[in-house]
């Protein structure tokens, strides 16, 4: 397996989504490439940062809003 | 993200909500609003709208609650009925978002092939010289303004690379429950994913280089 080839499989790889062959080329590369290694690495890195945003909210009269029509709606 | 907000399982909750019990129904909404904006902003066009189908969605839980049959996780309902009101809405305002098929500019490669050797070369298909990816110094990943680059960067990606990583990435659903919320096949949700992830790291590696450049540069020009 070729460097340009591994960085287009690092999704399938860390989703456990390749065949067995295919895994194993994928394994071997990223033995022998330093490169490879850092660029895989970065991918866990950037999956790591977006799971770590802060989430956007709901304004507080949307908020409140909903919670008066759960008040209404489910204690009739 | 898991473990910071544990909520009971579904049974429990549902239990609570059909009861009426206003405090759960506040835990959910806290809970899991914040991604179904992120989640509802790839297929309308305004934050407002975003809100107004996250706000219809929420009604259509409080009054469907009853109706709920416990054959996907609760989340996985509500999200579902999120993408079902966001893809209506953004229908509306012209905007559809088709899922069943790739697009022509979503299929090629994810990386410049420019930076990789040509054929005819030694080692051809590996890191051009000068082209490797190279490692970001630990000190800027941890700042600040590298959250706020990866959040301006995922408003900058096309509404379906959004939409699959903001249900993987950011809300941490699986991909079989992101196949099934937005009826795409495996295949290509993993396109999709990969070209997100892949976007979002080339604005990090750009951004970061840069900073290093100029960090370098400027101590040097510094000395003039």
């Amino acid at each position: 397996m070729n460097c340009d080839e591994f960085v287009e499989l690092v999704t399938a790889f860390l989703d456990g989504a390749m065949d067995e062959p295919t895994e194993l080329r994928f394994l071997t590369h990223l033995t022998v490439c330093d490169d490879c290694e850092m660029c895989l690495e970065q991918f866990k890195q950037i999956i790591a940062m977006v799971g770590e945003l802060p989430e956007a909210s709901l304004t507080v009269e949307t908020r409140d809003q909903l919670r008066g029509a759960f008040r209404a709606l489910r204690r009739g | 993200m898991a473990g910071a907000r544990e909520l009971p399982p579904d049974e429990v909750l549902v239990r609570r909500l059909r009861d009426g019990d206003e405090e759960t129904f506040a835990l959910v909404l806290d809970t899991w609003s914040g991604g179904m904006l992120r989640l509802a902003m790839s297929f309308v066009s305004t934050k407002a709208s975003a809100e107004e189908a996250v706000q219809d969605t929420w009604l259509a839980v409080i009054r469907g609650i009853g109706d709920f049959e416990g054959r996907s996780s609760l989340k996985t309902w509500v999200y579902r009925i999120l993408v079902r009101t966001a893809k209506t809405r953004g229908s509306k305002e012209s905007r559809t978002v088709p899922f069943a098929s790739l697009q022509p500019e979503e299929e090629g490669p994810t990386v410049d092939a420019a930076r990789f050797r040509p054929p005819g070369e030694r080692y051809p298909g590996h890191w051009a010289v000068g082209q490797e990816p190279r490692p970001w110094p630990e000190d800027y990943v941890l700042r600040g303004e590298v959250r706020e680059l990866i959040a301006e960067a995922l408003d900058e990606l096309p509404p379906r690379l959004r939409a699959v990583v903001t249900l993987r990435d950011v809300a941490g659903y699986g991909s079989e429950e992101v196949c099934s919320m937005l009826e795409i096949s495996p295949g290509n949700q993993r396109v999709l994913l990969h070209r997100a992830r892949a976007f979002l790291r080339r604005k990090l590696e750009h951004y970061l280089s840069g900073v290093h450049d100029v960090a370098v540069g400027g101590d040097e020009r510094g000395l003039r």
